[in-house]
């Protein structure tokens, strides 16, 4: 596939076949959905959240072998971050996407395979569906909590 | 035209699009998506570039030879789109693209008109152009938006258009060849029946015009709208043929300079048509391009356009069919139906498809295709869709097809 190696490694492909994270959570404490405009895919994303700590992420849905892979990652590199942190590293993956932040490999995890998709415009969109759906959830979750606070 | 065009010899026609020559990842380009647009002949690229260099000066303003000339070039564009399509020249109104042909329907036609309890009926094939225009009609008048649904083999279920049709139905909104399924509808027959409940019809005309020969006083649509760039023309043309009772008994859909008889402090009266739909400085140099477009699909014979893209389009099907798990949306005869054919595979994205194919230098469209709805009704978030154009070859469709066997590879 010559000029594609930096959207198709090993890595990635690795999340793509085996997604970490893949399935749904008994009674998550957050749940939002995500579509990606340009194509169609539809996403849902859960979030267990325990003290201000993510603690599990489950993922259900369609989508392309970047944006599958991508949430793989982004599932692994969330845990165990306080809501704060997994924000800050949403954010920093962002604008690695949009190639203004070299990608650092101990926020991102393996996510920094994906670093080369920021070369691609159009597939950027695809690797940030999840992210900016687990940004969506934090958001929400916080949200709903000042509701019933 | 001639009624026994001679086939095309897609060699020799190749040599009029300069694009076709190239390469992409230093693959030879084969062009696979002119449903989304077409390529350009060297016959418009030169017409918008004359114009630009020989005659450059507003129309109907000037009475100098210079805006003499631009104005006749400008007319003569009209002209040619007239006679390609059948209809006369006072019906042929000039817009940005089909979406604001259709808009203008939707402003013009079914803001000043529509009540609440009113219904808008659509199908469920439509491209959002046909779609989006009449929801915000629909939430300004609270009329009502319905969809005609579509059957699993990819056409219009007619029963259940009959009995949608009532009193109630003030326009009906139909594409005349699905740019997702490839489908041709049968639009005269609709219109027939939408006519014989005082409804109107609009028929979205944007991937038959280029494709095969129409004739649009023989459907006896109310409104037939098409985009210039699907036909060999350039982007910010497109075309709105209304029928001229209709035309004459709207107000404008836009107002300022061109659009007008007469303007006084107490108010102002309209131009005649086609000019009272025409604000503002049109786009001159593509209503030339367009111009040439349509002389030069004239001159090949919409009627060889047609056959070759049959035979294009049955030999796609089969090649495709070949395909281990291959899902292929629409009607599976070629000869009753367009050259848009979009398909899914179980194990590939369609995002995957585009992206590793272009590698090989072939060019498909990834997505919804501007048809969410009818994405909902066949059960998938998108499809890949290949399309052919007079300038494809079967050899092509057969890098395509090698093409997406070599995908499958690689991302096994
Ligand atoms: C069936 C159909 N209708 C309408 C359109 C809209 O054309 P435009 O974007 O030029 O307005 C398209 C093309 O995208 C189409 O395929």
């Amino acid at each position: 596939m010559g000029g594609l190696d930096d959207l198709y490694q090993d890595l990635i492909l690795d999340h793509y076949r085996r997604k970490r994270g893949e399935g749904s959570l008994d009674s998550p404490t957050v749940a939002v959905d995500q579509n990606n405009p340009l194509c169609g895919d539809e996403i849902h994303l859960e979030l267990n959240i325990v003290d201000g700590v993510v603690t599990e992420i489950a993922h259900t849905g369609e989508g392309c072998s970047i944006s599958q892979a991508s949430m793989s990652m982004m599932s692994e590199a969330l845990v165990g971050k306080s809501l704060d942190e997994a924000l800050e590293v949403v954010e920093h993956f962002r604008m690695v996407m949009h190639g203004s932040e070299q990608g650092d490999e101990d926020r991102l995890g393996d996510a920094i395979a994906l670093e080369g998709v920021a070369k691609y415009p159009v597939r950027v969109k695809c690797a940030l569906l999840g992210w900016m759906a687990a940004k969506d959830a934090i958001q929400t979750y916080r949200r709903e909590g000042e509701e019933v606070a | 035209m001639s009624t026994a065009a001679a086939p095309i010899d897609v060699t020799a026609l190749r040599a009029d699009f300069p694009i076709l020559s190239r390469t992409v990842h230093g693959a030879p380009l084969v062009y696979l998506d002119s449903a989304a647009t077409s390529q350009k002949p060297v016959a418009v690229l030169d017409a918008m570039d004359a114009y630009y260099r020989e005659t450059n000066a507003n129309v109907h303003r000037g009475v100098y030879e210079l805006a003499a000339e631009a104005t006749a070039r400008y007319e003569g564009g009209r002209d040619a789109v007239a006679r390609m399509v059948g209809a006369p020249r006072e019906s042929v109104v000039l817009t940005k693209n089909a979406s604001e042909a259709i808009n203008l329907v939707a402003w013009a036609w079914g803001i000043r008109t529509l009540k609440a309890g009113d219904e808008i009926l659509v199908t469920e094939m439509e491209h959002h152009s046909n779609i989006v225009p009449w929801q915000i009609v629909a939430g300004i008048t609270g009329a009502v938006v319905r969809f005609v649904p579509v059957t699993p083999g990819g056409e219009l279920d007619m029963d259940a258009f009959a009995a949608l049709l009532t009193e109630r139905t003030r326009m009906v909104g139909v594409v005349h060849v699905s740019n997702v399924l490839g489908t041709i509808n049968p639009v005269a027959e609709i219109t027939r029946m939408a006519h014989a409940v005082g409804a109107l019809v609009l028929v979205d005309g944007s991937q038959s015009v280029p494709h095969m020969p129409v004739d649009v006083p023989s459907i006896g649509c109310d409104f037939f709208a098409f985009t210039g760039h699907k036909m060999l023309g350039p982007t910010g043309i497109g075309v709105l043929v209304g029928r001229r009772e209709v035309l004459e008994s709207m107000e404008p859909f836009l107002g300022g300079g061109e659009m007008i008889s007469n303007v006084t402090q107490q108010g102002s009266t309209w131009a005649d048509l086609p000019w009272k739909f025409e604000a503002g400085t049109p786009p001159i140099a593509e209503a030339i391009g367009l111009g040439a477009a349509a002389d030069y699909l004239t001159a090949v014979g919409l009627d060889a356009v047609r056959a070759h893209e049959v035979e294009l389009t049955a030999h796609m099907l089969d090649a495709l069919a070949q395909v281990d798990g291959i899902t292929i949306f629409g009607p599976r005869d070629a000869a009753v139906r367009g050259g848009a054919v979009s398909f899914s595979l179980p194990d590939l994205h369609p995002h995957d498809i585009a992206q590793l194919i272009d590698q090989e230098g072939v060019c498909v469209r990834a997505g919804h295709h501007c048809a969410k709805p009818l994405m909902r009704v066949l059960g998938v978030g998108a499809t890949a869709r290949a399309s052919t154009y007079l300038y494809n070859s079967a050899e092509e469709i057969d890098v395509f097809v090698r093409a997406l066997g070599n995908a499958r590879l690689a991302l096994k």
